[in-house]
């Protein structure tokens, strides 16, 4: 080994390590920002590395600089804009956006090799080209499939795209059968030699992902996310072998198993297996067919003064957030109202479902950003217990987590998953802005319940008219 | 490198890649995947690899300064928004008594 060897080899291993340090801290709440600072240094080393390796030993033509130098500018301006502006309630959102992006660079950079092949000096130390065709023919699948999932997610977050209906229908496994046999077909004609189908395998495996993506929804997505993450991991480890980098291949495969793993974590909390989750469509689509529409019998509604005076009397809060709180971008409306409580003797606890919003650990982000002490938040199986001990329960844009079917009725679509009892304590409200069924599309029996009441409105609207109504009972005024 | 040493590679990394993580506190599960995801981006080098290796005016260089763009996108985004949602976290614990 010469010096660039040896040098771009010490700092190829540096970076593998803090990779891996910085996935490893990013699970523990403590080292996570600092993990997340050491990752990102790690990223920039491995630059350094390679553009270093390659200026000691063939040099970088002028060309290169001119055309590496555009592309980074614009990729790193736009990502950093669209990470500072896009506000915290839509990060699964970003998340799959940025997850697609990252597909997308590694079908583009396999296309690219696969068409025009690198120069001379390159060629000679690159693989035997079965092997190039087999890696190139890997990251182009896996990385349109990630690309053309991760961006149906998005849509669908973003509410762009719906579950269609005829998404449900048992023959979607017949066509996405289609999409993938023909991918492995065009895999195996471009490995034998037949360059025009390349093309043929970029559209199959595009369509694949977007077959496969599309009849998920609902509280699945984050898992689906989590799921494409990995890929994009496994899209990056084949390109590693394109361009016989060894650092691209541990680090594509240490993302792509950490994301499997991650995953698999994500489906526990909602109780649901990861093949449930990619071959059994969307909860809502099938409940329209099956059971679970039933009408509500008992419903009691109240104003929101009502709301206040019990919340006055009340020793013991505890705040149920959803989507709708997120949605109505209630947080801080939310904190006012419960600082108001804390003024006045009364212990607020917030429930956090691991599911509640639209992504694991999105209420936790939420209520962070509106000054929510972090201790005030608890875990489900911590808070369960608590319910009895509880005056006032306030639900606030969550619906399918508080059901009570998931515990009483076998033959709900929701049974098993592990909910909130909120209705063991004495009150409960429920703000909510209509009777609709929330993201699973089954009926709440919780609202039927002779302790439930229903504030009806916009979360934002109601708490904002709660502070108002609280202080003119005094609460909180010192 | 020769192709088994790589593939020696490539299941090392995974064995690590599945080690790594356990137990995951759910509110780490968003920022976690965020983070994981912003390293899924290092297929940058493989970009950058591509633009060093293009033969001249080859059409590559265009095709890897587009797929460079957006890997940075997701590697520089990703890291910023991973760092906007921790730092929500790391707010003293003490602050609320005062």
């Amino acid at each position: 080994m010469n010096l660039p060897d040896i040098i771009k080899f010490v700092i190829d291993l540096l970076a593998v390590l803090l990779l891996a340090l910085g996935i490893k801290g990013l699970s523990k709440v403590r080292s996570a920002r600092e993990a997340n600072i050491l990752a990102a240094f790690a990223m920039l080393l491995s630059v350094v590395g390679l553009l270093s390796y390659y200026l000691g030993t063939s040099g970088i033509p002028a060309q290169s600089w001119a055309w590496i130098i555009v592309g980074s500018l614009v990729g790193s301006l736009l990502g950093t804009l669209l990470a500072k502006k896009v506000p915290m309630t839509s990060m699964p959102e970003t998340v799959a956006l940025f997850n697609g992006f990252g597909g997308m660079s590694s079908l583009l950079v396999a296309i690219g090799a696969f068409l025009f092949p690198f120069n001379e000096v390159a060629k000679a130390e690159s693989l035997e080209p079965f092997i190039n065709d087999v890696s190139i023919s890997v990251s182009i699948f896996v990385g349109a499939i990630t690309f053309s999932g991760s961006i149906v997610a998005m849509a669908k977050l973003q509410g762009w795209l719906s579950t269609p209906g005829w998404t449900q229908v048992k023959a979607r496994h017949f066509v996405n059968i289609v999409f993938g046999v023909t991918s492995l077909i065009a895999f195996i004609y471009l490995i034998s030699g037949n360059i025009s189908s390349i093309w043929l395998l970029v559209i199959a495996s595009t369509l694949l992902g977007i077959g496969v993506t599309l009849p998920i929804g609902g509280a699945d997505m984050p898992v689906v996310i989590s799921l494409l993450n990995s890929y994009s991991g496994i899209a990056a480890a084949a390109a590693g072998f394109v361009v016989d980098s060894q650092l691209l291949i541990v680090a594509g495969a240490m993302v792509g198993a950490a994301g499997l793993i991650l995953t698999q974590v994500m489906c526990k909390g909602m109780n649901r297996s990861l093949i449930s989750v990619l071959f059994g469509g969307s909860l809502s689509a099938q409940t329209t067919t099956s059971s679970g529409s039933g009408e509500y019998t008992n419903i009691t509604s109240c104003s929101v003064e009502e709301c206040a005076l019990t919340l006055e009397a009340a020793n013991r809060v505890i705040v149920v957030p959803g989507y709708g709180l997120a949605v109505a971008q209630a947080q801080h409306t939310l904190r006012e109202v419960t600082k108001k409580l804390e003024q006045n003797g009364i212990e607020v606890v917030y429930a956090i479902h691991p599911v509640a919003g639209r992504m694991p650990g999105h209420m936790n982000v939420l209520l962070a950003e509106a000054d929510v002490p972090y201790e005030q938040l608890k875990e489900m199986d911590v808070v369960n217990p608590e319910f009895p001990a509880t005056d006032v329960v306030l639900v606030l844009g969550a619906n399918d987590v508080v059901n009570p079917q998931a515990k009483n009725d076998k033959s709900s679509p929701l049974y098993g998953m592990p909910v909130l009892d909120v209705q063991e304590a004495r009150t409960v409200f429920v703000i909510k802005r209509g009777m609709s069924a929330g993201y699973s599309g089954i009926k709440n029996d919780l609202f039927d319940l002779p302790n439930t009441s229903m504030v009806f409105g916009d979360a934002k609207k109601v708490l904002s008219e709660l502070i108002g109504e609280l202080k003119d009972l005094g609460v909180g005024d010192k | 490198m020769n192709f088994d040493s790589l593939l020696w590679v490539l299941l090392l990394g995974s064995l690590l890649g599945l080690e790594l993580i356990g137990k995951v506190p759910p509110t780490l599960h968003t920022p976690l995947m965020s983070g994981a995801n912003a390293i899924s981006g290092i297929t940058m080098l493989a970009a950058l690899t591509a633009i060093i290796k293009a033969e001249p005016n080859s059409p590559l260089l265009i095709i890897g300064s587009i797929s460079l763009g957006f890997a940075l996108f997701n590697v520089v985004g990703g890291f910023f928004v991973t760092d906007r949602m921790l730092a929500m976290f790391s707010r003293k614990p003490t602050k609320k008594n005062k």
